[in-house]
């Protein structure tokens, strides 16, 4: 049996490691076009801090590895035929397989406005960009920072830390308006806005200007120019579907897969950000881009590859990160809408988020801890925990285990709700009936 | 920082390294790294945040590094009944 998978990321090593639980024989080979391998990519935005060392992003030992027992192959394909399961490499070489794995990931959708191809435009997708972005931050005293979600702050705060001056455009009037409330919008401009970052709502580059092959400034839409050596971007990600396209799998905005992440060749699975998957709560095929259910559909996938019968459930989607030094929680529906400065989906985000039905929204706290709760008829809907986090683990639990919280649901909505409080009493109740 | 404050953190301090251990929260986990990075006897913490097992490890100080670094909300310390339990 020779299983292949392609990618090197959690939902790639995640696949190995579930193979590996069931089939200690089977041959397990891992493509890469990514020259460094498994390693963090959420923490790129650390390394860009300071906060770490690259080297340090590295998961995995030499012994994990020999023990998971597997060939990793750096090579790009270029196809796959389906007919005779083999895949091509781009050496032109050919690789047959038995069970076939793409987990290729999604990649950061590029600029297209005159001047996008200069030096110093710069994304956040790898480490080598992390490592780029770090020597241009070396030499450029200015930046220019253009997109939205997590990917466009952690450039922002990136650079910041490395001296660099940050004007922060946003077409919309807000940050992150589909997902964030206007008031979490609005903490999180300030804090921005308190480490010095300028920033500029309702604002469009419509050329990058150069001089020398090197960024020197940016033309807006409104006419104005602003001088700069460095423009960051971070507008949306796409997932890398070109090997699905050109096998013919039936891919929507990523890869259509079954519970089982199988595509319509039941010898091919996909898993990760480059997979559109079942979400029971809404009823509808979503995109995640989330390392947390990236690492269960490649777990799964990989089980279901080795001849287990794995169903995967999507969990709740949720995920912490830091906003302008905030440490933010994001659980289950929370927003709708678009967000001008997003292109469908950024990294560290999901679509689910974004299908918020009928809710009643209560909220606490300000400045910098602030909770707010998303509640329908008997159940939690979403939350968004900013600042303090004691209670995002407990809401994690109360939201993915569908509690009951029809007895507290008038409790919060009374005018000044202490949330925390409420939620807290709630919990060690419910901790002493069960 | 007051002098009591002092005290008082020392005192949480001697109370966590008798008594208590780093538990990691694996789904809040995406394997950055900070907490071995900033382990003083580079205890591989991100492996148990990956195994979701707690750092029952015996040269850990529980000095609360890595649970403070952690940008993500990961570890906390979780108590033990191995020197409180009554017999």
């Amino acid at each position: 049996m020779r299983y292949v998978i392609i990618g090197t990321g959690v939902a790639g090593i995640s696949a190995v490691e579930a193979i590996r639980s069931v089939d200690r024989s089977g041959e397990v080979i891992m493509l890469g076009d990514d020259p460094h391998g498994y390693y963090s990519r959420p923490g790129l935005a650390y390394v860009l801090t300071g906060e770490l060392q690259d080297k340090a992003l590295f998961p995995k030992t030499r012994e994990d590895y020999s023990r998971l027992n597997f060939i990793y192959r750096r090579a790009r394909v270029a196809g796959i035929d389906r007919v005779n399961k083999c895949i091509q490499l781009d050496d032109k070489s050919l690789l047959s397989y038995d069970k076939l794995l793409i987990a290729t990931g999604a990649s950061a959708i590029p600029l297209t406005m005159p001047g996008a191809n200069l030096q110093g435009v710069l994304k956040l997708d790898h480490l080598e960009d992390a490592r780029g972005i770090l020597k241009h931050a070396k030499r450029g005293r200015t930046a220019i920072v253009v997109g939205g979600g997590i990917t466009a702050l952690e450039l922002t705060e990136g650079l910041l830390a490395r001296g660099v001056h940050v004007h922060y455009l946003l077409r919309g009037n807000r940050y992150w308006s589909n997902v964030l409330d206007e008031q979490e919008s609005r903490i999180i401009e300030g804090r921005l806005q308190a480490e010095g970052v300028e920033l500029h709502f309702g604002s469009e580059i419509q050329e990058i200007l150069g001089k020398s092959g090197r960024v020197a400034g940016v033309r807006l839409v409104n006419g104005r120019t602003m001088k700069c050596n460095m423009v960051a971007y971070a507008v949306g990600i796409k997932p890398r579907l070109d090997l699905a396209h050109t096998a013919n799998l039936v891919v929507d905005r990523g890869i259509l897969v079954s519970e089982f992440l199988q595509t319509n060749d039941p010898d091919i699975f996909a898993a990760g950000d480059v997979a559109q998957v079942y979400d029971p709560l809404t009823g509808r095929t979503v995109l995640d881009s989330l390392w947390t259910p990236a690492r269960q559909q490649g777990y799964a996938a990989g089980l279901n590859m080795a001849g287990q019968s794995t169903r995967y459930v999507k969990t709740v989607p949720f995920n912490v990160t830091r906003l302008a030094g905030l440490t933010t929680t994001i659980i289950g529906a929370v927003g709708s809408g678009r967000d001008e400065d997003i292109i469908g989906i950024a990294r560290g985000d999901s679509e689910t988020w974004r299908q918020l039905p009928d809710a009643i929204v209560v909220q606490s706290g300000f400045d910098v801890n602030r909770i707010r709760l998303l509640l329908g008829e008997h159940h939690l809907i979403g939350a968004v925990v900013m600042g303090d986090q004691k209670l995002s683990i407990l809401l994690q639990r109360i939201f993915s285990e569908k509690i009951d919280i029809s007895s507290i649901h008038e409790k919060l909505l009374y005018k000044d709700v202490k949330i925390a409080d409420v939620v807290v009493d709630f919990w060690s109740k419910h901790l002493a009936s069960a | 920082m007051s002098i009591l404050n002092v005290f008082k953190n020392n005192a949480s301090r001697q109370t966590s390294a008798s008594a208590g251990y780093v538990v990691p929260e694996p789904n809040r986990c995406v394997q950055c790294g900070i907490c071995n990075y900033n382990c003083p006897i580079n205890i591989d913490v991100r492996a148990h945040a990956w195994r979701g097992e707690p750092v029952k490890h015996s040269e850990c100080l529980t000095c609360g590094e890595c649970v403070a670094r952690c940008p993500r909300g990961v570890l906390r310390f979780e108590r033990t009944d191995l020197f409180t339990e009554e017999v």
